[in-house]
C-alpha cells in the first residue's frame, strides 16, 4: 500500500465546486533510465487514475512515464449529492490502490 | 490518448500523409508548432483541425528543475452536458516519448482544470489540446526553458 | 565593455563584502531563491510531495516494532514531545561521548531503548521517522546546542567546509558564502543553509537528508564523500547548524 494524500472537503454545499488534490507515493520509473551496471531499468509506472463519485467516473487519466515520481493531480468536482468519492490507481506489476474519501453536502 | 494502437511505422505514415493534406487547415499561431508535435496532434484528432484558443497551458518558461514540473490546463468551458470539455491531453516534443497525460473530463467536474507535474528532458516545446463535446479541438502551445541541476549524485 | 567592466567590479565588491562567512542579516532561506511555483508546492501542505514522508513518519512513530513498543509508548504525542527537538540538533551524546545528528538519534533509541535494529541511512523508514520529527519543529529558529564538548568537533567542521577540495578544488565557502545568487550550470547557487531538511529535492524526486545533499555537493566538486556517519559529516551537519542558527525550520522543505 503507498502512502497517499487526498484532500477533499468533507462538507459542501449543493452544487458547489470543489477542488481535490492527490498525492501518492510511486517511484514512476520510466523505462529509459539505466541502473547502476548500466542496464535500462524496466518501465514501473501508474499508467491509470480514476474519481468516481457515488460510483460514476468523474475524472480519469492516463499517465504516462513524463508524469513526475510521486504523482500530484488535482481537478474539480460538483458536490451535487453526498455519498463517496472513490480513488483508484491501476498500473505496471499489478500496482492497484484505491481511496475513499466521504463528502456531506447540503 | 492515441485512437487504437497502431504500430509506431503504420502510424508514421498515414501522419505524414494526414499533415501534407490537413497542414492548410491548421491556424498557424503565434507561436510556430514544431514539425514533430504537429504530426502528433493530428495523430490525437484523427486528422480534425485544431485551433488555438480556449486552452491556458499555465507552465513556467524557465524551470529550475525537469524531473518535477509544475503544470495546470485550464479550458474556458461552462461544464454543462450541452458544453463542456470532454478531453484534455498534453503532448511533448523532446522526451523519449510524446505523450504526457491524457484526461478524460465530464460535466460533473464543474471546471476543466487539472494540474500535475511533469518530467521534461530538455528545453522543448509542449502543447495541451482539449476536445469538446462539440467535436472542436482546441490547443495551446508553450516553450519551455529547462536547466539541470549544477550537483547530482 | 563598460558593462562587463562593471559587472566584475560589482562581482569583486560582493565577495569582498561575503569576504568571511554570511552575517545573520543577509541570510537567505533556499525558498526564496527558487520560482513562485516551487514556493507554492512546499507552502501548500496538500501539494508538498513532502508530507507523504510525513504521513509515513506518523505511522512509524506509532508502530510498535518487533516485541518492543512504539516512540509513541515513550514519547506520547509528537506534536508535543518532539516541539522544538529537531531545532538543536546535531547535540552531544553524553553515553556515546561524540555529537549526533537527529538520524543517529532516531537508531540510538531504537537499539537502546526499543530493541529493534537500526534503520539503515536514507531509508524510507528512516527519512519517514526523520522528517516526522524534523515536522513538529517547523517554524521554530534553529537553535544549535549551547554543549561545551561540541564546540572541538563544530570547529572542525568549520575547517573543513572553508577547505579547498576535490578535483574542482573548490571549497563549500567560495561557492555558498562568497558567490550566492550566481549561477553554475544554470542553477542559481543558494546560501547553502540547513533549515530544511529532510527535503523533497526535485532532482531525486524523493526526500533526502542532509548528508545526502552534502555527498551531492562533493561529488560536484569530484571529491570523494565520506561515508554516512562518518565524523567529518557529523562535524560538518554541526557547523552547519550553526551557520544556519536563528533561521525557520522548514521541513519538509522542497528544493530543486
Amino acid at each position: 500500500m503507498a502512502r497517499s494524500l487526498i484532500h477533499a472537503p468533507a462538507t459542501a454545499r449543493k452544487g458547489e465546486v470543489v477542488e481535490i488534490r492527490t498525492l501518492i507515493a510511486h517511484p514512476m520509473e520510466t523505462g529509459y533510465r539505466a541502473g547502476a551496471d548500466g542496464r535500462t531499468l524496466p518501465r514501473d509506472i501508474i499508467r491509470r487514475f480514476a474519481c468516481r463519485y457515488n460510483g460514476e467516473v468523474v475524472f480519469s487519466a492516463d499517465l504516462y512515464p513524463a508524469i513526475s515520481a510521486n504523482p500530484y493531480l488535482a481537478f474539480s468536482v460538483v458536490a451535487d449529492a453526498s455519498g463517496t468519492l472513490t480513488f483508484t490507481w491501476e498500473g505496471d506489476n499489478g500496482f492497484a490502490q484505491t481511496e475513499s474519501a466521504t463528502i456531506t453536502v447540503s | 490518448m492515441s485512437r487504437g494502437a497502431r504500430p509506431d511505422r503504420t502510424r508514421r505514415r498515414l501522419l505524414a500523409g494526414a499533415v501534407a493534406v490537413g497542414c492548410g487547415v491548421v491556424w498557424r499561431p503565434a507561436l510556430a508548432l514544431s514539425e514533430v508535435l504537429s504530426g502528433t496532434l493530428r495523430g490525437y484528432t484523427g486528422g480534425a483541425p485544431t485551433r488555438e484558443g480556449k486552452v491556458n497551458f499555465d507552465i513556467a518558461p524557465l524551470v529550475e528543475n525537469g524531473n518535477t514540473v509544475p503544470i495546470t490546463v485550464t479550458v474556458d468551458s461552462p461544464m454543462t452536458a450541452a458544453d463542456h470539455v470532454q478531453a484534455i491531453a498534453v503532448f511533448n516534443e523532446k522526451n523519449p516519448q510524446r505523450e504526457v497525460i491524457a484526461c478524460k473530463l465530464t460535466p460533473r467536474m464543474g471546471r476543466a482544470s487539472v494540474s500535475t507535474r511533469i518530467r521534461l528532458a530538455t528545453t522543448q516545446q509542449l502543447v495541451a489540446v482539449a476536445r469538446l463535446s462539440d467535436g472542436s479541438h482546441w490547443t495551446q502551445t508553450v516553450d519551455v526553458v529547462v536547466t539541470l541541476a549544477a550537483c547530482i549524485e | 565593455m563598460k558593462a562587463r567592466g562593471a559587472a566584475v567590479a560589482w562581482l569583486l565588491a560582493c565577495a569582498a563584502a561575503l569576504a568571511q562567512t554570511t552575517p545573520a542579516n543577509t541570510r537567505r532561506s533556499g525558498f526564496e531563491t527558487m520560482s513562485p511555483r516551487i514556493q507554492a508546492m512546499q507552502r501548500d501542505d496538500q501539494q508538498n510531495p513532502g508530507m507523504l514522508w510525513v504521513a509515513d513518519g506518523e505511522v512509524l512513530w506509532n508502530k510498535i516494532f518487533g516485541i518492543s513498543f512504539s516512540c509513541a509508548s515513550c514519547h506520547g504525542d509528537a506534536r508535543k514531545s518532539m516541539r522544538g527537538v529537531a531545532a538543536h540538533y546535531p547535540d552531544w551524546d553524553p553515553i556515546e561521548k561524540k555529537p549526533l545528528d537527529l538520524t543517529q538519534r532516531i537508531n540510538l533509541c531504537r537499539t537502546r531503548h526499543q530493541q529493534v535494529l537500526p534503520l539503515p541511512p536514507e531509508s524510507e523508514e528512516m527519512l519517514g521517522l526523520e522528517a516526522y520529527v524534523a515536522y513538529q519543529s517547523r517554524g521554530m529558529p534553529l537553535t544549535p546546542s549551547p554543549a561545551r564538548e561540541l564546540d572541538a568537533p563544530r570547529e572542525r567542521g568549520r575547517r573543513l567546509y572553508e577547505q579547498r577540495i576535490g578535483q574542482l578544488n573548490l571549497s563549500c565557502s567560495l561557492c555558498h558564502d562568497k558567490l550566492p545568487g550566481h549561477v553554475l550550470a544554470g542553477a542559481t547557487i543558494p546560501q547553502g543553509h540547513v533549515n530544511g531538511y529532510p527535503t523533497y529535492r526535485l532532482e531525486w524526486q524523493g526526500m533526502g537528508s542532509l548528508q545526502r545533499r552534502i555527498r551531492n555537493c562533493l561529488s560536484g566538486v569530484r571529491a570523494e564523500p565520506p561515508p554516512f556517519n562518518s565524523d567529518e559529516m557529523i562535524e560538518l551537519e554541526l557547523y552547519l547548524a550553526q551557520r544556519s542558527a536563528g533561521m525557520a525550520l522548514e521541513t519538509p522543505s522542497v528544493r530543486p
